[in-house]
Parts: C-alpha cells; structure tokens; sequence
C-alpha cells in the first residue's frame, strides 16, 4: 500500500479506536491490528501527531494502583473522521467506475 | 528479559532523544508491558512481541527529527569544569575548522546529488525548446518557399522532441533515485546516534 495512503488510512483507525470511548495504547492496537498492520511505535508516532494537531486529548486515570494514558477524541478528530468517510464515498464511486470498465474490456 | 532491563537498555539505546520525549516513550512501553501482563502474557513473552530491541531503538529514532537529535546529542549533560572551558576555548582554533569542514562535506555532497538532477532536468529543457524552435523555424521556411531546408529543420526538430520524451523519463527516475538517496543517507546519519550493546556494558 501507498505510504501516504497508508499514513492517512492509520490516523483516521487511531481516531475510530477511541470514537465511542476512551482508550489507552494497548486496547488501540488491539481493536486496530485486525484492520491494518500497526506497531507500537507507529502507534506513539500516530497519536503523538493527532494530539499536536488537537484531534485528541490525553488524560491520566488511576488503573490496578498505576497510571495508564487514555486518549479522547476531539470535536476536529470526529469531523477528520466525518471527513474521512466523504472521500471515500467519492473514491469507492471512482474505483466502481474503473473495475466497471475493466469488466466492459475483459 | 524483564522489564526492568529492557526498558533500562532502551533507555541506553535512546539516549540521543531529548529527555521529555525519552521519558514519555519509556513510559509508553512500560504501559503497554503492563497492560499485555495484565492481559495474561507473561512479561517475557510482552517484551518479546516489541521484536529486536536495536531495529525497535531505530525505528523510533528514524521518526525523530534529525535536529532534536543533534542539539541533545551537543548538549552538555552535566555542569561544565573550567578546564574544560578553558580546553574548549584554547582548542577553538582547532575543532571550529574541522567542524565547519564536517558540515560543508555533508553539504557539498547534498548539492552535488541535487545538482546532477537539476543539470540532467536542464537538459530536457534545451532538448524541448531546441525540438520546439526548429519545428517553428522548420514552418517557416517551408511557408517562405524554402521548401526542403525547411522541412529537414522541422525533421530535426521532431527527432529532438522524440529524444526530450526519452530524457524526461530519465530525468523521473533520477530524481526518484535521487529522493531514495538521500532518505536513506538521513536514515542512515540518525542510526549512528544509536548506543551499541558493547558501549552499554
């Protein structure tokens, strides 16, 4: 895969790991992993980036007597998503118009 | 290993990172070696799932800008002596030139890549306005009566025009060379910022 594309697609997967509740590195990589190859350190790099551009939040919370990170999404990291989700309508209309004529020539 | 050792030896490893960015990694790594024991691995098997701790001790560097490690790698790590103020300033003479000269060999060498493409992308400009110009000149001459010098001048110049679409495609690779080079020039400048196992005993 394109490492842009596959720079971009890993964003918009951190941010949909921690749309519905907040989570922490390890449950990150764990609900992303069936998805799409992600290691513990492209992980740190991903949410280090979305919280300097302010589509996170990080907050520490007592777990089992230590303290574990949590990540929060903000409202620009859900609007990214929203975003992320009217591309690709576009480009699975663009990638159905390609396959289409590809049937026509097979 | 446990995780006492190996969160201690990639400490070691990245001690090119500023210290924040060190401190904040380490615990990073720590969080998750806790959460995967808790998970029922065992520390050994948690640690292990981090692969070979050199090629995860570069690849945390190679996405550390090379600035940030440069300005931690000169920063001094403890209060300075005065003689070794003094040594500073009495070697001055000495390590500036040769500092400087480190500086401009790294740099002439960037130039040096980069001045090939721009030369080799300088070609296929001259090719396509030469291609372009003599087709022009080549109409002309027809349209003023000098039919056949015309037309041979408009012939050279569709044969430059075939050779500009060869030297672009030429010109493309080179410069895709060109970025490869020097992305892997700066990976390979962070990787000598990593501490090796015999420095660390």
């Amino acid at each position: 895969m394109d490492v842009q594309l596959k720079r971009g697609l890993l964003d918009v997967c951190v941010l949909a790991a921690i749309q519905n509740e907040d989570s922490y590195g390890y449950k990150i990589i764990k609900d992303v992993k069936p998805y799409i190859e992600l290691s513990e350190s492209t992980l740190y790099t991903i949410l280090k980036r979305l919280e300097t551009s302010g589509m996170l939040t990080v907050r520490t919370a007592e777990h089992n007597g230590r303290l574990r990170k949590y990540y929060r999404i903000t409202a620009k990291g859900l609007a990214r998503i929203e975003e992320f989700k009217t591309d690709w309508a576009e480009i699975l209309a663009i990638y159905r118009f390609v396959t289409k004529e590809e049937q026509l020539y097979a | 290993m446990r995780k006492q050792q190996f969160l201690s030896s990639l400490r070691h490893k990245l001690s090119c990172l500023p210290a924040k960015d060190l401190e904040e990694r380490l615990l990073f790594y720590s969080d998750l070696i806790d959460d995967r024991t808790e998970d029922g691995v065992s520390q050994e098997d948690a640690i292990a799932e981090f692969g070979d701790i050199d090629a995860l001790a570069a690849k945390i560097i190679a996405d550390t800008p090379l600035i940030h490690l440069f300005k931690e790698t000169v920063r001094p790590k403890r209060r300075m002596q005065a003689w070794e103020i003094v040594l500073l300033l009495l070697g001055f003479p000495l390590w500036l030139p040769l500092l400087i000269a480190a500086f401009a060999i790294v740099l002439s060498l960037y130039i040096a890549l980069w001045s090939v493409v721009i030369s080799l992308w300088a070609v296929f400009v001259v090719f396509i306005g030469t291609a372009a110009g003599s087709i022009m000149i080549g109409i002309v001459q027809m349209c003023v009566g000098n039919v056949l010098p015309g037309a041979a001048i408009a012939a050279c110049g569709v044969g430059l025009a075939g050779l500009a679409v060869l030297i672009f495609f030429g010109c493309r690779e080179a410069t895709k060379g060109a970025v490869k080079l020097a992305a892997v020039s700066v990976r390979g400048i962070k990787r000598c910022f990593i501490k090796k196992k015999e420095e660390a005993q």
